[in-house]
């Protein structure tokens, strides 16, 4: 054996250090690579679970109707029975996710800029869809002095 | 201890293989991540947009911006006001992305209507193909995302996407971009500005959900993605497409 070394050291020394060498590449390799990588496509699998955890913000329309029955009932009485209540209302998950929701009443929305965003007269606007020209329709006051934003027939 | 130099070389490479292979035999055997309710293999998401309904009133844009935090001055979703002539050459508006809402257009020679745009969650990505270090991708339920801890900021996706919805996010310096509202549709609520639609003008679809009204929609309407010609795999339909939109 000891003949054996002194023979063929030369070839034994690098191979050491290849395997070695081999190893190292091995080791970092598993370090630095993220244990779900590759398990869907050559992509780092866990990226959907931290995407996943992105707070949400609008609470969504069933959450709303669990607690607003009354709103929904007449809103699905009229022309907006397919507009969502956060359409007009704003995100409001902090709202209905709060421990004592009274607590974190939404701003009643701003009526004077909210109603024509939808329902001013434009060219590119579907015929069929509902529009007025404000200044003439209304001259200036509020759509809810006339209208009932849940249920806006007159 | 009397311990030689010759000793210690040999005993740290014995050590440094045996970790390495232990190392890589966890890897390959490591523990699944524990099973959820969501399974990826069950859905295969996309949208409608009904061109007819849009009233381009950007509630769709505000909901994106407020439930993604998008960066001012840009977006992940937003809409364009096309003014078509007789020659078919369109006029496109899009004034702060439809954000604060489109001046009055009182045009009556041209053809006009809105075309809300999204990224396309295209099944053969042009933006997935470039990427060099699989920072963005097609997840298995068909959402192209974008990892932003792998993502360099090279911005090859950016110009790779024939759809223009891709951007660099200022503050990370990363590829941004629409996700689909990932983190809603995953929990069973709809994206945020499908939400928002006050005309059902938009709707998040499931195609491996036998039971999503998509499937009656597409047989019964006429459906048309953006730049076909570009063979993306673009999973974003429009109902009533005019051939002048780009």
């Amino acid at each position: 054996m000891r003949q054996f070394l002194r023979d063929s050291g030369h070839l034994v020394r690098p191979a050491v250090v290849l395997v070695v060498g081999i190893a190292a590449f091995l080791l970092i390799r598993t370090a630095l690579i993220p244990k779900a990588f590759g398990k869907y496509g050559h992509y780092d699998a866990a990226a959907l679970d931290r995407i996943r955890q992105h707070p949400v913000a609008f609470a969504g329309q069933d959450t709303c109707v669990m607690c607003h029955d009354d709103q929904a009932k007449a809103r699905a009485a009229g022309k907006h029975a397919h507009v969502s209540c956060e359409a007009c209302h704003g995100p409001q998950a902090a709202h209905a996710n709060a421990d004592d929701p009274s607590a974190h009443k939404p701003a009643l929305p701003d009526v004077a800029n909210l109603c024509r965003r939808c329902h001013e007269k434009d060219a590119a606007k579907p015929n069929d869809f509902p529009q007025v020209v404000t200044a003439e329709h209304s001259g200036g006051a509020l759509c809810t002095a006339c209208h009932q934003p849940h249920n806006p027939h007159l | 201890m009397d311990l030689s130099r010759r000793d210690l070389f040999a005993a740290g490479g014995k050590l440094l293989i045996l970790a390495s292979v232990g190392a890589t035999l966890e890897q390959i055997t490591g523990a699944a991540p524990p099973s959820e309710s969501y399974n990826v293999a069950e859905h295969w998401w996309g949208m409608i947009v009904d061109i007819d309904k849009c009233i381009g009133c950007g509630n769709c844009v505000r909901a994106c911006s407020k439930e993604n935090q998008v960066p001012q001055g840009y977006f992940r979703t937003w809409v364009e006001r096309y003014q078509v002539g007789e020659d078919q050459q369109p006029h496109v508006d899009s004034p702060n992305g439809d954000i604060d809402g489109f001046p009055a257009d009182t045009r009556t020679d041209v053809k006009s209507f809105f075309v809300p745009k999204l990224c396309n969650h295209c099944a053969d990505s042009p933006c997935v193909q470039v990427c060099p270090v699989g920072a963005t991708f097609v997840s298995p339920d068909g959402v192209v995302l974008v990892d932003k801890n792998y993502c360099l900021g090279c911005r090859y996706c950016i110009q790779a996407c024939p759809y223009g919805c891709r951007y660099l996010h200022p503050e990370t310096n990363t590829a941004d971009k629409c996700t689909l509202c990932y983190h809603r549709i995953t929990q069973g609520l709809t994206t945020a500005c499908c939400e928002a639609c006050p005309t059902g003008a938009r709707q998040l679809v499931d195609f491996k959900n036998p039971q999503d009204p998509v499937h009656e929609y597409l047989r019964h309407n006429k459906v048309q993605v953006l730049k076909p010609y570009m063979a993306t795999g673009a999973k974003v339909y429009y109902k009533d497409l005019d051939g002048s939109v780009r």
